[in-house]
């Protein structure tokens, strides 16, 4: 894994050193972010492709979960509030699994610390892991969305489907940018995969409160209603200010 | 008006309610006095440590001559009051 | 220097505070529905209010932190969400006694303060497991700082969002603070008040009796580097949740004297 480090520096320069020699002398970067990011992001994917870590896991806990709320529960089917509540906590509890993996790999093989090395914007990382992580959300959705449907969900998803994309891309931006954020706190600690959930889910509860509400009325029993934009715009809220939380507060994790 | 209400307030009713606000203000008291018993217990490691690093500066005093002695009051003084 | 003002401090304190606890027991109105039980208000809604105020500046010192590198400012940081905590944990127990006492349960979801402070308090609660977990003192400021800047953002955030998911089935008493009459806003007012310089002395008090204890292990590793000591012999540091106060006037310490 650390020999795909160095990705992120010799791909580029062939291409770019007639564009860089001018404003060399300006202290410019060697590698433009977006380009780091990409070569980052690149190997998170290659990773997890290859290895198979997180999202396999994450999936087979949402629809083994769905399993034991069939019968903690007691119910063949629910809907509206309560399948909204089922869906999003069984969502942010697979989401928490994959964040305990988020940073692991860096951690123990030194990947940090060949990032450090790479005269490269540190917050590059933050984006690469935010999307590596987001990935992993949607094909966990993928998966856990239609068993839901499948297994508990009473109405069908059918034409509420749109809208609940809507609701679940908004929520996942909110556990992509906290979820980020805390792993990279909470890998460098004794307890990591105690501390992690334990830090992650109290800043999460604002994005469950919006999401559950905005799902609850596409999930409702006969004709289903549109999320109210209050919801919608209180996640988007959320997901702004952390995300620029974390943009802001994230190279000072880095700094050894 | 004023004399009325106040005819109303001044012992502590015995019903119900009169309970519930006395746990309240107990917390609050209660909280303060916990601290300052935390603080009570560091206060007199404190002193003890202080203690012990004086005498232990005053032996040496007491061997190796006038010099260190006022070292040993010099550190007296420093500490905050 | 901690200790300047604290005398000053902690003598307006007693007197703010004695003036609220008179106005409170003795001169404002009872109210009209809860009678005698709604003077819990004074005493809780405060201690809500200082607490948050609390978690912020925990956050806005941490940013100092962050800004500066000046290790007095994650002290002040780890002091004043340590002290936060405990006037939430205060918050919670006296809003669970009004609950009771209103409405006959040790708990209500539909109270927004009360839920909003659940959160928060689960949150700060890992805040000290957290610093505990991470052995290099530096990095442990410096993540602990991150954590308190995250955390302070999301307090009034998190308290917009379970205010607006809050059913408004329950007339909102515990935190009603609107059109009161001016004897219960005056004796309120002096109630904050009391509280904010409480907080702040208990504050000061706390960095005061931490800086003294830094001092004195200064000077114990002065005095045994002195007599040719090797080894410290003050009790092995070990892992501290507590930011240690690197003794700023003092020399320099010799990397291994550094108890550890």
């Amino acid at each position: 894994m650390s020999a795909a480090i160095p990705d992120a520096r010799p791909a580029p320069p062939a291409e770019e050193r007639p564009a860089v020699a001018a404003p060399a002398a300006a202290g410019r970067r060697t590698t433009p972010t977006w380009r780091v990011v990409r070569a980052l992001l690149r190997k998170e994917l290659l990773v997890e492709l290859r290895t198979l870590e997180s999202v396999p896991g994450m999936s087979l806990f949402a629809v083994t979960t769905f399993v034991v709320f069939h019968f903690a529960l007691q119910r063949n089917s629910v809907d509206g509030d309560l399948a909204a509540g089922i869906l999003w906590v069984t969502l942010l509890f697979a989401a928490i699994l994959g964040i305990n993996r988020l940073f692991v790999a860096d951690a123990d093989q030194g990947g940090f610390d060949g990032f450090a090395l790479a005269p490269v914007d540190r917050s590059a990382m933050l984006v690469a892991k935010l999307l590596a992580l987001l990935a992993y959300l949607v094909v966990l959705e993928l998966i856990a969305v239609p068993a839901f449907g499948l297994l508990l969900l009473g109405p069908p998803l059918g034409h509420a489907l749109p809208d609940l994309l809507g609701v679940l891309a908004l929520g996942d931006l909110g556990v992509a940018a906290i979820g980020t954020l805390i792993a990279a706190i909470a890998v460098r600690t004794r307890a990591r995969d105690l501390l992690g959930p334990l830090l992650a889910l109290p800043l999460l509860v604002p994005v469950a409160i919006g999401a559950a509400r905005a799902s609850s009325p596409l999930l409702a029993l006969g004709h289903a209603g549109a999320p109210a934009a209050r919801w919608l715009l209180m996640l988007g809220l959320y997901d702004l200010v952390f995300g620029l939380i974390a943009y802001a507060l994230f190279d000072f994790l880095l700094e050894d | 008006m004023t004399t009325a209400l106040l005819a109303e307030l001044p012992a502590l009713p015995l019903h119900e309610a009169g309970k519930y606000v006395a746990a309240a203000y107990v917390v609050l008291f209660a909280m303060v006095l916990v601290y300052v018993a935390i603080m009570a217990i560091r206060q007199s490691k404190l002193e003890r440590d202080l203690a012990e690093l004086l005498a232990r500066e005053q032996r040496l005093a007491k061997g190796a001559g006038a010099a260190p002695a006022t070292d040993a009051s010099s550190e007296r003084e420093s500490t905050p009051a | 220097m901690y200790g300047k003002g604290l005398r000053a401090l902690s003598i307006s304190t007693v007197v703010v505070m004695a003036v609220a606890l008179g106005l409170v027991f003795f001169w404002v109105p009872l109210e009209a529905d809860q009678g005698f039980l709604q003077k819990i208000f004074y005493v809780h809604v405060p201690l809500a209010i200082v607490s948050l105020c609390g978690f912020v500046a925990g956050g806005i010192f941490a940013i100092q932190h962050l800004r500066t590198r000046d290790q007095k400012w994650d002290y002040r940081s780890y002091v004043a969400i340590h002290m936060s905590l405990i006037f939430g944990l205060a918050t919670l127990i006296t809003g669970s006694i009004w609950a009771k006492g209103s409405w006959g349960h040790w708990w209500e979801w539909s109270e927004p303060t009360l839920v909003s402070f659940l959160i928060v308090f689960l949150l700060y609660a890992t805040y000290q497991p957290l610093r505990f977990a991470i052995e290099d003192p530096e990095r442990q400021s410096r993540y602990a700082s991150v954590f308190a800047i995250t955390a302070g953002a999301f307090v009034p955030l998190n308290f917009i969002a379970v205010r607006s998911s809050t059913a408004f089935v329950h007339p909102r008493v515990l935190g009603a603070t609107s059109n009161l009459p001016w004897q219960m806003s005056l004796t309120f007012l002096v109630s904050l008040l009391g509280m904010a310089l409480l907080f702040t002395t208990l504050c000061k008090y706390e960095l005061t009796v931490k800086h003294t204890r830094a001092q004195l292990r200064a000077l114990k590793r002065l005095a045994e580097r002195r007599e040719g000591k090797a080894t410290a012999s003050l009790p092995a540091r070990g892992r501290s949740a507590a930011p240690s106060l690197h003794a700023t006037a003092m020399t320099a310490h010799a990397p291994e004297v550094r108890g550890r």
